[in-house]
């Protein structure tokens, strides 16, 4: 390559090449452990799964400025490759799904797809939809208040946009400057309702502005522009100049999740064309272009996160269950701390 | 007569009403194409259109809040939320607003809606997905809250929600969904407010409610091996309240056993033993007994949820050792 030559694209975003390859890796290992909860539903083994094929992308970039076990991630049921980003293992989110009693995010207790754990800065996810964004504004306002440098990340889809304690979080976040940042994974689809009878007005981060503070839309399906508005608005949060908005344009590869089936209310054909947007096969792309990636190398990585989730799914499975005696504690203190 | 499914007899219901009252109109997520996320609404869109199956946004309070103002001039909403947990997200719209905007208008203002919910446990669900919160609505003046175990009284009562004049709050259980059983032919219509004998005894009153109704006869089919005959009354609404069917009832066999899936505190349970305790105090032969989930949330984990809810083997236990204990 030509001296000459601008920097790479990547690097200009400070990233090495040793970054955008673990970046690749992330989203690979969030595949293979999305691949295998399927298996495991269909096997019988989890009761129900949400897969975030198509969104991993934007989640490994979006998540990769954040500092792990000193920011906040409060994220949705979509959100495998972000929790792996933040330090969730194949096997903390297998054994999850699994519910048993040692699962790092709720004893057994919270249903597949609700990431969580203390140990991460993870906070664990609830079903009633969008309630995290108000619990990530909180987290900003708690550190603000402490004078600490915390910058809170919060996830959601476009549908759950449109619920008024989103509304209520962006203003207040825009109201009090808080270091927020908001990413909304735009994938077209509220499980079955399309994005136009969703969004009146068809953009989220247009939103933004009424609250005062930026919105931006990317591609979700381009990391590298998801990690640079990430790592503005990260820097924006840590110098006290508020909230931002990101909306990734992503693309849902599965149903809904193993209860529903797609092909009801979404034409076969839109489907099989979302594969040339899938962001593993887009990025695989771009590294081979950067110079960063080849063939072998990219079968070697395959190889070790297929050999990363069969361990964690072994491992997984021979964990206990939980005791019975287990169904009645915590709902109180009972003299914990 | 013909065999429908607990899921089917919810479109079945709606769809009798729509067709004889164009003043009927659904709204919920997705409702429509999808044919509802519990499949309880499929075919009615193509059969009544996008005008009157309407899909939502993901916004709780709008729908509640839309169909209030839709039912204040003159239609006849049904409003779904997906899961009944997520009454909370629209509580306000609920509990302040439907409720009350009879009473507080003096009349003047009628809500004729009602509001279907996938309700209940047993799914692997978890805490937030697997509530029973038909005591959160029974503590709402202002609302009827009704909560159907089989096919039949789905569509029967379904049709009374709808015909009523007063917000109606209507169960629908997620276990229940695929259970199968005979509807008659023809319209169907139920009342509110009436109870029924699901399996007659002589040895103690068993009062159950949605889910816990085929639990209750399950018990009481094995407690019948040991010659102990309980009489299961699917209560079906808890307002309006069928007093008089459970008083009867407790007259003959003289005990009393609720079974309820809420949470204890301030289960419907406790307000029936109430009743009984006051009004039917001198046919009591023995403590009224109410088995429920304790006063915690419920677990994903299969075993962690089984020990929760009260189970058929919990339910033949308390009462064959009560009888025993206080024969
Ligand atoms: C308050 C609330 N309403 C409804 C649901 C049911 N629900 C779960 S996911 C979902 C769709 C969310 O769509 P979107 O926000 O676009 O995210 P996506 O699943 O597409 O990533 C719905 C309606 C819920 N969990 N909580
Ligand atoms: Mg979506």
């Amino acid at each position: 390559m030509a001296e000459t030559q601008a920097q790479p694209r990547h690097a200009e975003l400070g990233l090495t090449d040793q970054d955008v390859l673990d970046m690749y890796r992330a989203m690979l290992l969030a595949r293979a452990v999305d691949e295998r909860m399927w298996l495991m539903q269909r096997a019988g083994k989890i009761a129900f799964i949400i897969s975030g094929q198509g969104h991993e992308g934007a989640q490994v970039a979006t998540t990769w400025p954040l500092r792990r076990n000193h920011d906040w991630l409060a994220p949705y049921y979509r959100s495998i490759a972000s929790a792996i980003t933040f330090g969730m293992t194949a096997e903390d989110i297998i054994t999850a799904h699994l519910a048993k009693g040692d699962d790092v995010s709720s004893g057994g207790r919270q249903m597949p797809g609700h990431y969580g754990g203390a140990p991460y800065n993870i906070v664990s996810l609830s079903s009633p939809v969008g309630t995290q964004v108000l619990h990530a504004v909180g987290i900003a306002m708690g550190a603000w208040a402490r004078g600490e440098d915390v910058v809170a990340l919060t996830s959601y889809g476009e549908g759950t946009a449109n619920q008024g304690e989103v509304h209520e979080a962006m203003n207040f976040a825009g109201v009090h400057r808080l270091p927020v940042i908001f990413v909304c994974e735009n994938n077209g689809y509220a499980i079955s309702v399309p994005l136009e009878k969703q969004v009146g007005g068809l953009s989220v981060a247009a939103r933004a502005q009424g609250y005062g503070f930026p919105g931006v839309t990317v591609d979700g399906d381009d990391p590298l522009a998801c990690y640079a508005a990430a790592k503005e608005a990260h820097e924006r949060g840590r110098r006290g100049d508020g909230p931002t908005l990101i909306e990734a344009r992503v693309v849902r590869l599965t149903s809904h999740s193993s209860d529903d089936d797609q092909r009801r209310y979404r034409d076969p054909a839109e489907v099989e064309a979302l594969k040339q947007q899938d962001p593993l096969v887009g990025f695989g792309r771009q590294l081979r272009e950067l110079g960063v990636l080849t063939d072998e190398l990219d079968q070697q990585l395959r190889a070790e996160a297929k050999a990363e989730i069969n361990e964690a799914s072994r491992r997984a499975e021979a964990r206990p269950e939980p005791d019975v005696s287990a169904a009645e504690r915590h709902v109180y203190a009972d003299g914990e701390a | 007569m013909a065999e429908v499914t607990y899921r089917q007899a919810v479109a079945r219901g709606i769809a009798q009403e729509m067709e004889r009252d164009a003043s009927v109109v659904m709204l919920g997520e997705d409702i429509g194409a999808a044919g509802g996320v519990f499949k309880t609404t499929e075919g009615l869109l193509d059969r009544f259109g996008p005008e009157r199956v309407r899909d939502t946004p993901i916004s709780e309070q709008a729908i509640i809040g839309a169909a209030m103002g839709a039912a204040m001039t003159g239609l006849r909403p049904v409003a779904e939320l997906m899961f009944s947990d997520f009454f909370g997200v629209a509580w306000d719209m609920v509990a302040n607003q439907v409720a009350k905007m009879r009473y507080m208008t003096d009349g003047q203002v009628a809500l004729p809606l009602v509001i279907r919910t996938a309700n209940g446990g047993g799914l692997r669900f978890g805490a937030q997905h697997s509530q029973s919160v038909e005591n959160w609505a029974m503590a709402i003046p202002g609302l009827k809250v009704v909560a159907p175990s089989t096919p039949a009284d789905v569509v029967g009562l379904m049709a009374a929600a709808i015909r009523d004049p007063d917000p109606v709050v209507f169960c629908e259980h997620k276990a229940l969904l695929a259970d199968k059983g005979e509807v008659p032919d023809g319209e169907h219509v139920d009342e509110l407010g009436r109870a029924r004998v699901a399996r007659t005894g002589t040895d103690a009153t068993v009062v159950a409610l949605a889910a816990m109704v085929p639990r209750a006869v399950e018990a009481a089919e094995r407690l019948a091996e040991d010659g102990i005959e309980l009489e299961v009354i699917d209560l079906r609404s808890l307002v309006p309240l069928d007093v008089s069917t459970v008083l009867e009832s407790v007259r003959r066999t003289t005990r009393l056993f609720t079974v309820e899936e809420n949470p204890r505190l301030c289960g419907w349970g406790a307000e029936i033993a109430s009743i009984v305790a006051e009004e039917g105090i001198y046919d009591l032969d023995g403590p009224i007994v109410r088995i429920t989930t304790p006063h915690i949330p419920l677990a994903a984990n299969p075993v962690l949820e089984d020990e929760q809810m009260p189970s058929v083997g919990r339910i033949a236990d308390t009462v064959h050792r009560t009888l025993r204990a206080t024969a």
